[in-house]
């Protein structure tokens, strides 16, 4: 396990493999939907693969959000530092208002 | 037979720790937990230590079911936090640690409101010191406000009891509940908004996401189990049924994983998600039923051990890194691989994957959500689930274990934390694989399986396709990457908003002050200069006067002299 050598993540072909084994997963979980019969308690919940469908377009919306977000909430990661840290250095020194 | 409140053992210990160092208070430290849960599963139901003060009969330990499950848990995550923080020569952390989960327990079991008052304070001056203990300034600063809030919380919980015991003319913690129209009084909106900021309610959360990631790595695992589940359980308590809760609870579930996604400090992220997860407790107290308590209460105690796991790695990563920063970490996997198949453990618990303790309890709150017609709530919450599993399953893992390689090659921590990791990692799968035994503890008798193919299909679906949109947009180049940065939030308002406010108020108010001495002094000079210019040689005051213009003078005077005799 030393950081020398290649590691399992660092072979792409490895990562291929494994992405390929989770797309297969992901369509049969859609196919056993037209397969298992699901009880439904909510009106949309019978629609079919109403669950993949919500769980992807959710989490890419939330992710376009979040972007979106960072355009009026991000600062930068001293914001504030700046302010509130000189503030407690300067203690005892001359009083900064 | 002599019976001991389970704040006690925590308490004396504390007192005892003081004195000793070395394995004696790592013993010490270990067996008050385990024999504090013994002494706890002795006592059972039941109240002892009626005391009274003035008028009012309290009540020191009252136990019912609600408040034994909270207590075992407790012990439990006491246990696990104390395991994980062996390593530590730190006194006053550990002492800190003991007191502030006595604290929780005296909490918990309070019979009156008063008694509850008291370990409420108690709670919120002993677990600033956990985030004194990084020793930073900026950890320094965070424990002031943090500090400054949780007592807030505390002085309106007071103000709430004085109010209430006066219409009520009873102290016992009972059902508060709002109350309607002309009924709903001050107290009662007092004690919910105290209970609300413990609870890290919407514009009230801050200090969680605040002081927790400032603290030290042990610190936050021991601050992530208390607090926010005493909060909890108060509600439990005092306000089942409350609609208002619902939504509150909805929006909490909701708006933290925005933060989450772009947020660049891991603990951070976690503490977002800790209000998330938060959200659907609160969520379950609002519908008020008993399936919807028992789901709020089973995921307050699944919540405790898998967000501790998590904090527990990634307080690993910090401890052996030194740094927590998503943007700074990757490919730690490969010196770190324990911590990382136990961190994917708690991940997967907390993103209710099947098999692991989050599906049984989560699966609970949003059956009773839809059973009392919440649809959108569900809705809410069902997104949510999907944001869980996107911004703590995936990216706390994937930033910090894999992502791309940051070249740090950490080893792994000391056993001790790795130890503790494995309890918490080994209850997650327990509690996931046989739920029966968490419900058996539950407050409210039930029938419920959470294990039927609609159920397990429906999550598994939900979950892959989460994680599929993860993969999508990482190959797409879509995903934010972690960026140094800070976000704004309710906190800006008095962290810049305020400070700014009262530093140009301040600023004016010197301005003003300047500005009338200044004028002051000038009309002082003017008078002076007036009053120099009638002495100066040709002024009025130093003019020679004539004899003649003296005597008239005179006359003057004697002539009013005249006029004030004849007046009398």
């Amino acid at each position: 396990m030393s950081g020398d050598k290649s590691d399992f993540f660092d072979k792409p072909d490895n990562v291929r493999r494994l992405l390929r084994i989770f797309y297969g997963i992901c369509a049969l979980l859609v196919a056993l939907d037209f397969v298992v019969h699901r009880h439904t308690e909510f009106r949309w919940e019978g629609l079919p693969a109403f669950y993949p469908l919500y769980g992807f377009v959710g989490c890419v919306l939330l992710v376009i959000v979040a972007k979106w977000m960072r355009r009026f909430l991000m600062r930068p990661e001293d914001y504030y530092d700046r302010a509130e840290l000189v503030d407690s250095d300067s203690q005892g020194g001359r009083g900064d208002v | 037979m002599f019976e001991v409140a389970p704040f006690i053992p925590f308490f004396v210990a504390a007192l005892i720790a003081l004195f000793v160092r070395g394995w004696p208070r790592a013993l010490l430290m270990i067996a008050v937990p385990v024999l504090g849960l013994a002494n706890l599963w002795l006592l059972g139901p039941g109240s002892f230590g009626a005391y009274s003060v003035l008028d009012f009969d309290l009540l020191l330990f009252r136990a019912d079911r609600l408040s034994l499950l909270f207590g075992y848990l407790f012990h439990i995550a006491a246990l696990i936090a104390i395991i994980y923080s062996l390593h530590l020569r730190d006194t006053m952390q550990q002492v800190a640690s003991l007191l502030y989960a006595g604290s929780a327990l005296g909490a918990v079991f309070a019979g009156d409101l008063l008694t509850l008052f008291i370990f409420w304070e108690l709670l919120a001056l002993t677990s600033v010191f956990l985030v004194w203990a990084r020793r930073t300034g900026r950890a320094y600063l965070a424990g002031l406000r943090y500090f400054t809030l949780q007592i807030l919380s505390g002085l309106l919980l007071l103000g709430g009891i004085i109010f209430y015991a006066q219409t009520q003319g009873s102290l016992e913690f009972g059902h508060i509940g709002l109350g309607q129209g002309a009924q709903a009084s001050m107290g009662q909106w007092m004690i919910f908004l105290a209970f609300g900021i413990k609870c890290a309610f919407p514009f009230f959360h801050n200090w969680l996401t605040d002081a927790y990631p400032e603290s030290t790595p042990t610190g936050t695992v021991f601050l992530s189990a208390f607090t926010t589940k005493v909060a909890v359980y108060a509600l439990a308590r005092a306000y089942p049924g409350t609609e208002l809760l619902v939504y509150i609870g909805a929006t909490m579930a909701c708006f933290p994983i925005f933060y989450a996604v772009i947020e660049n400090d891991l603990r951070r992220v976690l503490a977002y998600s800790l209000i998330n997860q938060l959200g659907f407790m609160v969520v379950g107290i609002g519908i008020g039923t008993s399936l919807a308590i028992n789901g709020a209460v089973a995921h307050a105690f699944n919540d405790v051990i898998f967000k501790g796991l998590l904090f527990m790695s990634m307080g690993a990563v910090l401890q052996m890194t030194g740094r927590i920063n998503g943007s700074e970490l990757g490919g730690l996997y490969k010196t770190m691989p324990k911590t990382t198949v136990l961190c994917i453990i708690g991940a997967a618990s907390i993103s209710a994957f099947p098999l692991f303790s989050g599906f049984v309890s989560k699966s609970m709150i949003m059956s009773a959500a839809i059973k009392n017609g919440h649809d959108w709530v569900w809705l809410i919450l069902l997104f949510a689930s999907a944001g869980v599993f996107h911004h703590a399953g995936i990216k706390i893992p994937y930033f910090a274990f894999f992502a791309h390689d940051s070249g740090l090659r950490a080893k792994e921590p000391p056993t001790n934390m790795l130890v503790a990791m494995s309890i918490a990692a080994a209850l997650c799968l327990a509690v996931g694989i046989y739920p029966q035994a968490l419900y058996r503890l539950l407050p409210f008798e039930m029938a419920y399986s959470p294990y039927d193919i609609t159920h397990v299909l429906t999550q598994l679906q939900l979950l892959f396709f989460s994680a599929l949109a993860f993969v999508w947009l990482n190959l797409r180049r879509l995903y934010p990457p972690e960026l140094p940065s800070v976000n704004l939030d309710a906190e800006w308002l008095y962290r810049r908003l305020l400070p700014t406010a009262a530093r140009g108020f301040v600023t004016g108010v010197f301005r003003l002050d300047e500005r009338l001495r200044k004028s002051a002094l000038r009309m002082i000079e003017r008078l002076l200069t007036a009053m120099t210019s009638h002495y100066k040689p040709d002024g009025v005051m130093a003019r020679s006067w004539l004899t003649g213009s003296m005597v008239a003078g005179v006359v003057l005077v004697l002539g009013v002299y005249l006029l004030l005799g004849f007046s009398r």
